[in-house]
This record gives C-alpha cells, structure tokens and sequence, in this order.
C-alpha cells in the first residue's frame, strides 16, 4: 500500500508543521495531513507574529519552559528557512504604582524561567526607547530577547523544507475517522476517501485536538476556543513603535498589545473571549472598541481610521492551561495539543519533546545524511524598490521576466513570485496572498484580483468558477455570461 | 543608476492611459510638445472608462451620450493622429529628481527594467475604490464581498457573474450602476444601503438604476456583520444613529451571496509621495496652483489623482489644463510669481487649487459637506467679493465648478464658501445641480 506511514501528524499548523520538520531529518515516513486549503489556515495565520521571551508563564509549566527553550533557536532557523524575524524585544508597560508591582512579579517569573537579560526600566528610559509611548507611562519591564515573526511565512518555510526532505502534504484533508489497527498503528480516513495506515499518529489538530482524541475514545482534555480579534494598520502609521508594547497581563491573557510587525505595519491586538463555536471568526464592533481603547492608552498616536484590515483567530485553549504534549494511553497516539500562546515561540521545542516521546516509544529515529536544512526564500522585489535599489531589479528582470510584470501595484509583488507560489501548490487566493502578500495592500485585491484570476487559470489550469477564496464553497465567480459555458 | 538599464529620454510624461492622462497628452502635443510617453499599466489605453460600459458619458464634452469605451476611443483616437508613444504594461516605481528634470524608474512587462528622463511629468493615476478594511465592517471573512469597481471589471471584462443574490453597500454612482447591471443580468439586488442621509451618487443615477427597478435604497442605513464562513450567506442592516452608530432598533438580516461595496474612492498617491508631492489632506490628492502644478516643479497632476471626480468630461478638461501648462513649463514660460492660498469656507468640503496667482484666471472645483437649497456661493478676497453664484440646490455627491476671470493683481488670499440666499430669488446660471 502506498499511503502508508510511520508518523502521521494530524494539523499543519505550526505546531505540525513543526513535527514535520524535525521528523524529516530521520529516514521515517512521515504524513502531514491538513484540513484546510493551505498550510497554517487554522490558529496560526491568525498568531500576532512575536516570539516571547518568556516571563509570563508560571515558572514549572510546560509554556513556560517550551517558550523560553524555542524563543532562543529562531536566530538559527531564520538563517536556514529564511523567513522573517527581527529580535526587536518587548516592553511590558506599567502605568500606576500597582502595575509596577506586577512588573517586579513578572521579572521574577522571568528569571526563574531563565529568561536573560530582562530589565525594569524607569519613566525616562522607558519613553527614550518608545518617544511614542503615552506620557503617563511610570516604567516597562523590558526584554530584549523578544522578536517579531512572520508567522505564516515561518509555517509555509517550515513545511516547505519539510516537504524538500520527503514529508507527504495532504492538504484540503479533513480527518474523519481513525482505526487502531490489530497489532500497533492506525489507519485514518478522510471526508475525501483518503485512506493511511501508520505506526504513529501525532495529534497537532489544534482547535479540534479533543475531537481527533475523542476518535479513539479519549475524553481527559476539552478545547475551548479563545477568540482574539486583531487589527492592521496602515503602512503610514508604519513605525510608531519599535518594540512590541504589551501592557501587564490580565487573567486570560497577555493584554491587548501594539505590535511591530516584519511588513511594516503595525498591529493592535488581541482580544480574549472564550467562545463555543470552533468556526466562529467574527471580529466585533465591541472588539474594536476594546482593543483601539487599550492601545491608544499605551500608543496615544493610534488611530481607528487607520485600519486597513481586521481579521480574528481562536486559540486552542485546553481545559488545565497548559500545553498538552506527551504519550497517551493508546499506544503510539501523542498529543501536542493546547497550544495557545506562546506556541509560535515554543513551537521548535514542542517539536523535539514529540520527537523524543517518539523514540521513547520505539520508533527508530536515524538521521538522513542528505538532509538539507535549507529553505531559500523566494526572491521578491518589494524590497529592493523600496530601498530604491533599481540596479537590482533590472537584474532580476533581465533573468527572468516574470519579475518585470507587476501584479499587486499596492505591494509591488511580480508574476513571477505569484506562479512560483502556484508552483508550490498554493492555488487559491487567499493561499496566494499569505504566501506572497500579493492583495493584502491598501487595495485589498480590488485591483489585482483580476490578473490573479487570469494567472491561477493559466498556471493552476482552473476554471474560472473554480477559483475560490479558501477552497471549495468559497468561490469567487457564481456563473458564466456566456450561455454556452466558458470562454 | 545603472548604466545597463535603458534610458528614454522625452521632453514630457504622462502616468496613466485614462480618461487624463489621455487628454493630458493630446493637450501636450497640441501645445507644441514634440515627444511626449504615455506610460500605463495595463495593456491598452482607456483606464476605468474600458468597464463602464454603460452611457452617459460626454454630455458636456461632446454634446452626445456615449459608452465609457466610446468616450475612450474618442481620446485615443486624438493620441493616435498626435502620434503620442505610449509604454503599455508598465509600472512607474518611483520618481526622482534628474539633471534638467525628473528619473522615472519603471518596470515594463517583455522590456524589464527602464529609466525613463523627461522634463515634465503629469501625474494622472487615478484612483483606487475603499475596501471594507477602511470602513470596519464586523463579522466573518467569506468570499462574495467585494467591490463594486471590481465586480463591475469582472461583469464587463471577464462575463462572469459574482452571485445570485446580491446587496450593495453606499451609493456612489459605481454601486448604482452595478445595481442596475446585476439586475439585467438576473442577479437579484435586495438592497443598496448608505450610511449617509442623502445618496452618494448622482441624481440621475438613482433614478435609472434603482427606482426604475424597485430596488430599495435604505439611507441612514449601514450594514453592521457579515455572516457566512465560506461565502456569504447574509447581511445584517441596522440603522444608524447621530453618530453613524449603528442602532439595534430596526435592525434586520437580508440573505445574500454577494455584498458589493461603492463607499468611496481615494486618489492613487503613493508614488506622488515617492516623489516629494505634498497632499491635500481632505481630497487626498496633490496640492496644487491654478497651473496644477504640484509642491514639487514640473511635476503637474489631473484627474482623479488629484480629486475624485464625478463626471468623465471634467477629468478631460482639466487634463487639458495640465497638459497647456505643462508645455508652458516646459518652455520656461510659467512664471513663479505671488500666489495667494484659496480656503474653503462655509460648508466647503473641499476647494481646488489650493493656491493661485492673482492677475491669472483659473478654474476653481469645489464639493459642498452637504446637501443645502437656496445657497449663494462667493468667492471672496477679504472683504472684496470677486464672484457669486446662486444654486437652487448642491449636493456633496456633485463636483461644482466655476471659472474666474483674471483676478486682481492686489489680493492677499481667497476664500470659497456658501451663504443662505432667500428662495424666490432667481438662480444664476444653468450650472445649478
């Protein structure tokens, strides 16, 4: 049988996508199966993009030393998947007498997590990294390990590489059913009627972690959905602050922040709010209200009617808090569920833990001499038109002259970065824009949608009606004009 | 810059094939400019007019009504006879300063990268639609919401239809007509909903597109979520407040795969930034004198670059004035003399130019903030009034425009506004809206 495994992951999100990676050094078959159009379309597309330092999480859980332990890799794997990542650091900013005192508790947290060089700044200093930052400001825990993340580009390098070094994607791919088989293993079944076998099965399903266990019976943990609403601000506005801003935490999370992000722009977000519905991704009228009211204390500069877009993720919270990562009493079956923040940062940590619950549980683990830990980024021009570096760009035009065809004016994203990202398997629009940035400017698509429709119809070999926005039941084009089909 | 990128060398450069930048280059070349390049970015000339395909167009150019392709054509065949160049699938990455001139660095499909040097440039760019990120609606993300610019190029151009069901959010004139166009083409448009008290399109507009086919425009009226996960599947409508809140009271939900958005349009100046151009922050367009030059000299800008326009036949007119202007820059023959700054005043959104030179006479567009009756506008100069016009009535939705003669040479500033004027007494000319 061909579809068959020794380690199948269920969920590409960071998490998976993180298994899948570190699987792939090893001469094993390793499965990635996702249930969504694109790699990262669940929680992580929607992460704020920061790699934590780490003093947040009680010192003794698994956040906390699975944050600071991934936290200090990313300079490593920036160099090898060539993604975005800046470590800018983070301020927590304190605004009375009592949030001071919360910054004291939040630098022990910090130290006994083995968090370096934090620091507790005073008013002057706090303002001379942050002039942006309110008046009223009275100090910051400061702490610069912290950076800033492209976090969907961090999940499609990661599968990228994964996938160079032998890992099966399966996307579009939704889990339907699981089968112990008669000695050790699973077989899985999908709503398309793909069928696997494999030795191992590691539960990556985010948000739908607890239904992927309750296949095999397995009831100890539930997934309430934690929705958090973030907004994206013009690029004018671009840099008011150079740090991400956070301000002390509340109960159920890290508080509504202001965040650089590696585009430019920056971001204001997210909210909190346990929710009941796994699908729900509504951004609300209150929401603004609460995350604009929250940011404009800390960044007074902050305007609504810079808004260029909104969007809203739900975390996988776990009932008991912490990451759920480890071997169950099924045999062969690992959670790595729960992963709410900081799962981005924790996420290469959370990886090797699964891989070394793996080996614990017998499977051989020989390292591939021809792995290639190496990812290049596909070259873009954006930047080098920015920086006003034209000899460049007449380069790259003159070698391949798909990057003298500009598609999205807004980002100056080329044809050739677009068909190159057709060519790695993301056909749908919103899978092209996550992918290249292609729409995501001051336009929205209103320009480039059309040259997009016309490129997936020639690259992707797709009709018309079937270019969808994020797959299937999310077409763009209803029907034809022309009675007698397509042109 | 590098010596392997070509370089072009004219004596003026037109951004943009539309509606302006074609009258602008004609305009040129009537004025005696030998060489002039039209640089556009899509593969033919014509700009937004090519998907209007609709008429209406050039009632007061032509005297005739045409299709927004036939009011293209007009201009390129002008461009033709004036054996104008033109660079199509281009983008003009940046602007900047050259010996005798400006450096245009653009990228052209087939041709790769090229500098382009010309004395004069005419910034005629156009402008892009609002999205629905700039006006907040809440809810989910589904395919099916769009803008109405879009789907009319997806109609029009591509002979596809978005949906079956669809409601339109503001009414501006792109929103009105694809309306009616959905409707021929047996979409069913539940509703067109403005947040506003009055329309935002034109008169004429509102009649031939929605109450000729019952289409229900609900002012006052904003739509508050989107519902759907993949496509949409509905709208919720409220009415809203004093301060464009939405209310709970009135509200109700209509069913629907297709939500267009015609909330407004914003001139394309992120290359005029590039370039040094200071923008007007209500128009969002370049600041600019009575010659529509730009803060930065020999850069000169027309269209909807420069301020949204309603009507095509005005975009061709004051491309004219652009191109007249530009030449006579390029000739030396623009003087750098006093120019005195022109405010809008009472229930002026905005005025354009900004600035202009007292001895010349100049044209001078304005938008009222709202609908009014019995308004007399004057232009004033102190306490010196240099113009009046009577309007029975004026709408934010239509751009008025007045012409000045040659203005006193002693005048310090200017200042556009609107005062009450008793009804009964006659109006003043036929330009009343």
């Amino acid at each position: 049988m061909k579809n068959r495994f020794d380690v199948c992951i269920v969920g590409a999100g960071v998490v998976g996508a993180a298994i899948a990676r570190e699987l792939s050094r090893y001469r094993i078959r390793t499965a990635l199966l996702e249930k969504e159009v694109d790699v990262s379309f669940g929680t992580s597309k929607a992460n704020s993009g920061i790699i934590h330092a780490g003093f947040h999480a009680p010192p003794g859980t698994l956040k906390a030393e699975l944050c600071v332990k991934g936290s200090r890799v990313f300079d490593h794997l920036s160099e090898e998947l060539e993604f975005p990542f800046e470590r800018r650091g983070e301020l927590v900013v304190a605004f009375n007498d009592e949030e001071l005192r919360i910054l004291q508790t939040l630098y022990r947290t910090g130290r006994r997590n083995r968090v370096q060089y934090l620091e507790i700044l005073g008013r002057e200093r706090t303002l001379e990294l942050e002039p942006e930052l309110s008046p009223d400001v009275q100090g910051a825990l400061y702490a610069p390990t912290a950076g800033i993340i492209g976090p969907y580009e961090f999940c499609f390098a990661l599968v990228e590489n994964a996938v160079a070094n032998g890992v099966r994607l399966f996307l579009g791919q939704k889990l339907v059913w699981i089968a112990p088989r008669e000695r050790s293993g699973f077989q899985v079944e999908t709503s398309s009627g793909l069928k696997l076998e494999s030795r191992f099965l590691v539960n990556a399903a985010g948000l739908h972690a607890d239904e992927v266990a309750s296949c095999l019976g397995l009831s100890d943990f539930k997934i309430i959905p934690r929705k958090g609403e973030e907004y994206l601000l013009d690029r004018r506005v671009g840099g008011l602050v150079r740090r991400v801003i956070f301000p002390v935490p509340g109960a159920t999370s890290k508080g509504m922040l202001v965040i650089p992000t590696v585009d430019g722009p920056v971001m204001v977000g997210p909210t909190a709010e346990d929710t009941e519905d796994k699908e729900d991704f509504s951004t609300s009228r209150e929401g603004l209200k609460r995350v604009f009211e929250h940011a404009q204390k800390m960044v007074p500069a902050i305007r609504t009617s810079d808004i260029i877009t909104s969007f809203s993720g739900l975390r996988p919270v776990a009932t008991g808090g912490d990451f759920i990562i480890g071997p169950t009493r099924i045999p062969g079956f690992i959670n790595a569920a729960g992963i709410q923040s900081p799962g981005l940062t924790a996420s290469p940590a959370i990886a090797e833990r699964v891989r070394d619950c793996l080996l614990t549980q017998g499977l051989r683990l020989e390292v591939k001499p021809d792995f290639n830990p190496r990812r290049p980024a596909f070259p873009r021009i954006r930047e080098l038109v920015e920086a006003r570096r034209f000899e460049q760009v007449a380069e790259m035009a003159a070698k391949d002259p798909g990057y003298g065809k500009i598609v999205c004016r807004c980002e100056n994203i080329t044809e050739a970065e677009v068909t190159a990202a057709i060519r790695r398997g993301h056909t749908t629009l919103d899978s092209l824009k996550f992918a290249t940035r292609v729409g995501t400017g001051r336009c929205q698509g209103g320009f480039c949608t059309y040259r997009l429709l016309n490129i997936l119809k020639r690259e992707a070999g797709l009709d018309y009606t079937a270019i969808s926005k994020k797959g299937p039941g999310s077409e763009i084009l209803d029907r034809s004009l022309n009675k007698g089909g397509q042109k | 810059m590098t010596r392997r990128a070509d370089t072009l060398g004219f004596e003026a450069v037109v951004i943009g094939a539309g509606p302006a930048g074609l009258a602008a280059a004609v305009s040129l070349r009537q004025s005696g400019i030998r060489k002039v390049l039209v640089v556009e970015r899509e593969q033919e000339p014509g700009g937004i007019l090519l998907q209007c395909i609709h008429n209406g167009f050039g009632l007061h150019r032509f005297s005739e009504e045409l299709t927004g392709p036939e009011y293209a054509e007009r201009y390129i065949e002008l461009a033709g006879e004036a054996e104008i160049e033109f660079l199509f699938n281009a983008i003009v990455l940046d602007i900047m300063p050259a010996e005798g001139g400006h450096r245009l660095a653009v990228l052209c499909e087939g041709r790769g990268f090229l500098q382009v040097e010309a004395g004069a440039v005419i910034l005629a760019m156009g402008c892009r639609e609002r999205t629905r990120g700039s006006i907040n609606i809440p809810g989910s993300r589904p395919a099916g919401v769009m803008t109405a610019g879009l789907a009319q190029k997806l109609v029009n151009i591509l002979g596809y239809l978005p949906g079956k069901e669809a409601v339109i959010l503001g009414s501006g004139d792109i929103g009105l007509i694809m309306a009616r166009r959905l409707t021929w083409e047996g979409v069913r448009v539940k509703a067109v909903v403005e947040v506003q008290p009055f329309p935002g399109g034109l008169a004429r507009n509102i009649v031939q597109c929605l109450n000729d086919y019952n289409i229900p425009l609900y002012l006052s009226h904003t739509v508050s979520k989107i519902h759907g996960n993949r496509t949409i599947e509905a709208v919720e409508i409220s009415p809203i407040d004093g301060h464009l809140e939405p209310r709970e009271k009135g509200r109700f939900t209509l069913t629907c795969d297709t939500l267009l958005l015609s909330v407004g349009l914003i001139p394309e100046n992120e290359l005029s930034a590039k370039a040094g151009v200071a923008l007007h922050p209500v128009t969002r367009g370049p600041l600019v004198d009575g010659n529509l030059m730009t803060s930065v000299p020999g850069l000169f800008a027309c269209g909807n670059v420069l301020h949204v326009h309603d009507l095509v036949d005005w975009v061709s007119e004051e491309a004219e004035t652009a191109g007249i202007n530009a030449a006579r820059y390029l000739r030396g023959k623009l003087t750098a003399g006093r120019q005195v700054s022109v405010r809008g005043g009472n229930l002026v959104r905005y005025v354009l130019p900004s600035r202009l030179t007292p001895g010349d006479g100049a044209t001078v567009s304005l938008r009222p903030i709202t609908p009014a009756e019995d308004v007399m506008l004057s232009v004033r100069a102190g306490d010196r009034v240099l113009f009046r016009r009577k309007y029975r009535r004026i709408m934010p939705s239509s751009m008025l425009r007045i012409k000045l003669k040659d203005l006193p040479a002693e005048i310090d500033s200017l200042e556009v506004g609107f005062t009450p004027s008793p009804a009964g007494t006659p109006a003043g000319t036929e330009e009343e809206a």
